[in-house]
């Protein structure tokens, strides 16, 4: 499991691979995290509780992702500990973080641009572009 | 599959065309404005293969269009011009992009650089102060949600009852500043809560405020109609509608992740999601985008006023007038209902403008009467460092690119890449050292941004202006860059 940044012109592309889909979405998330140079408090530690339907796996990574967004810019708080519970299409998430302590990249957006879950021969792997 | 250099027909030395036989699925053909040399920088990336892709949505008009300064983006490239006929043609929020309405805003003004060359370093630290930059800033204005409807509704003009604009300013940007239809109600909560307090903030990333000296003029008649005279200070700003706009963009793309199966549309990519114009999912999207391109308007003009502010903080009794005048405020990302010529026929269309400036021609009775003979001023601001050009759109544009031309340099190198090529202090040094001062966030941020990695705006104007699609009227030379 991990993620890498790879080259785009203009944006940011992750490269994000894991062996089931709940390890891939934290990867993506603490890629995303690191991309934008995101490093939070040791405490008040925060939970939040999010559930997210949507038509395929792709869109929820999207809307995963993007709800991390949203407590970034608007809560100003982010999150390091991920329990991850998929039902066919729906996600129940359990997030465990802390207020941003600092941050040095503004992620505008996350893109639907080629995003596919890829089944490889030794587990799951996704590109994600970023609107940055 | 990548297309190649020989999959492109030549027009002109700056003009080619990705035929619509280049693949079965295209509605429309490409045309792309660039120099032999500029097209095969830009093959090394995806961005052919995505105006390709752009050249399938559904009621396409014409060509596709593609400026100089195109790079690979996502979904749409960057540079790219569609036009779908209205209104049973598509709207595409990822046509238009994530940061509705980022655009340009010019102040002019009468004050010498030689008069002022002590206090270039003060009015740099005065307008960083005054203006808010940087990841998660709040704005010195902070709205409730009913207000915020309000300058969704009303854009520029919303800052003109606030006493942030003055009549001139409105008169002088695109739409007034105000597009009509504005629907804050297809707006969602979490948009709104992003917008709140963010007025008057200018973001981070490729965002900035910079101080320019009018460096050449090409054509006094425009450059006198805009005031704009050799050895003058001028004011940019570059900025768009925030996390507001951010949001309505990934909110609609999500939602239109359902719309193309109602519809059975077939897409090579589903960041071009599309609806058409007059189903209910486009025309909520077209009155939710108009309101991000409001509240871009008014971001613009908030921060138009805290750069007067600082002007006159820092130059108030020692030069004889402080005043920032507007020249211009224009938009490079925007959809707009337009008319325009094709095949000797007036249609009615959308025009997708994704990181190209709408660069109307003389005669359009949408500008002041000061610039109708001369036609619609263009910003096209350069690479952190270098040039910038006002430039003005010609009848050729109305006929060739649906009225548009580029937005600016266009990238070329990625941000890791630059990141990895040059560091952010050294680049501040050099800057320095040729006498422009750098006020900046985040040192990563401005390395990604190092002149290095993006193409030479002057070969890209020089493609506008010889293809005839916009002309020179003033070059501009930066002496402070602030930037979050």
């Amino acid at each position: 499991m991990g993620f890498k940044e790879i080259e785009h012109t203009a944006d940011w592309e992750l490269k994000v691979w894991a062996n089931d889909i709940s390890t891939l979405f934290e990867q993506a998330a603490l890629g995303m995290y690191s991309l934008a140079g995101s490093r939070l408090k040791l405490k008040p530690r925060i939970s939040r509780t999010i559930e997210l339907q949507n038509i395929d796996k792709e869109s929820l990574l999207v809307d995963f992702l993007s709800e991390l967004l949203y407590f970034t810019e608007v809560e100003e708080i982010g999150f390091d500990t991920f329990e991850l519970q998929f039902d066919e299409n729906t996600l129940i998430a359990t997030l465990y973080g802390a207020p941003v302590d600092t941050i040095s990249k503004d992620i505008k957006a996350v893109t639907y641009h080629n995003l596919e879950i890829l089944e490889e021969a030794d587990g799951l792997e996704v590109s994600i572009v970023f609107d940055v | 599959m990548m297309v190649q250099i020989r999959d492109i027909k030549r027009i002109s030395d700056y003009e080619w065309e990705i035929p619509k036989t280049y693949r079965a699925d295209m509605k429309v053909p490409v045309r792309l404005f660039a120099t032999r040399e500029i097209l095969e920088a830009i093959a090394e990336d995806r961005s052919l293969e995505q105006a390709v892709n752009s050249a399938t949505l559904p009621g396409l008009v014409g060509h596709v269009a593609v400026m100089p300064d195109m790079h690979q983006g996502y979904g749409f490239p960057i540079g790219g011009v569609a036009a779908t006929r209205y209104p049973d043609g598509v709207i595409s929020p990822g046509g238009i992009g994530y940061d509705i309405n980022c655009g340009v805003r010019l102040l002019g003004s009468k004050i010498k650089v030689a008069e002022v060359s002590d206090q270039i370093g003060d009015l740099s630290t005065a307008l960083d102060q005054n203006c808010p930059s940087g990841v998660g800033t709040k704005g010195h204005v902070r709205v409730s949600i009913e207000e915020l409807d309000q300058v969704c509704r009303l854009g520029s003009r919303w800052a003109l009852k606030k006493g942030f604009a003055t009549d001139k300013d409105l008169l002088r940007t695109e739409e007034n500043g105000q597009l009509k239809g504005a629907d804050p109600t297809q707006v969602s909560k979490r948009a709104k809560e992003r917008g709140r307090s963010q007025i008057g903030t200018l973001g981070a990333g490729n965002h900035f405020i910079e101080v320019d000296v009018i460096d050449r003029i090409f054509d006094s008649k425009a450059a006198q109609a805009m005031g704009l005279e050799e050895g003058n200070l001028a004011v940019q700003i570059h900025c768009g509608s925030r996390g507001f706009g951010h949001q309505i963009c990934s909110d609609y793309v999500k939602e239109l992740q359902g719309a193309i199966r109602r519809y059975k549309i077939n897409l090579p990519d589903r960041e071009l999601v599309c609806a058409p114009l007059n189903s209910p999912e486009g025309k909520s999207y077209l009155g939710a985008m108009r309101c991000a391109a409001n509240y871009a308007f008014c971001n613009r003009q908030v921060l138009a006023y805290y750069a007067r502010k600082a002007f006159e903080e820092v130059l108030a009794g020692r030069v004889k007038n402080w005043n920032l005048f507007q020249v211009y405020d224009i938009a490079h990302n925007m959809g707009k209902i337009e008319k325009h010529e094709i095949n000797d026929k007036i249609v009615e269309v959308c025009v997708h403008r994704k990181g190209a400036t709408r660069a109307f021609g003389p005669g359009f009775m949408g500008l002041p009467p000061e610039y109708r003979s001369i036609g619609q001023p263009v910003l096209v601001p350069g690479s952190m460092g270098t040039a910038s050009w006002v430039l003005v759109g010609t009848e050729e544009s109305m006929r060739r690119s649906f009225g548009s031309t580029c937005h600016g340099a266009g990238r070329t190198m990625s941000r890791k890449k630059a990141k990895k090529t040059v560091w952010g202090e050294d680049l501040r040094d050099k800057l320095q050292s040729e006498g422009i001062h750098v006020r900046a966030g985040s040192m990563a941020g401005l390395a990604e941004e190092a002149p290095q990695a993006y193409k030479d705006v002057d070969a890209v104007v020089e493609v506008v202006s010889g293809a005839g699609i916009a002309k020179k009227v003033a070059r501009l030379v930066p002496v402070a860059v602030v930037k979050g």
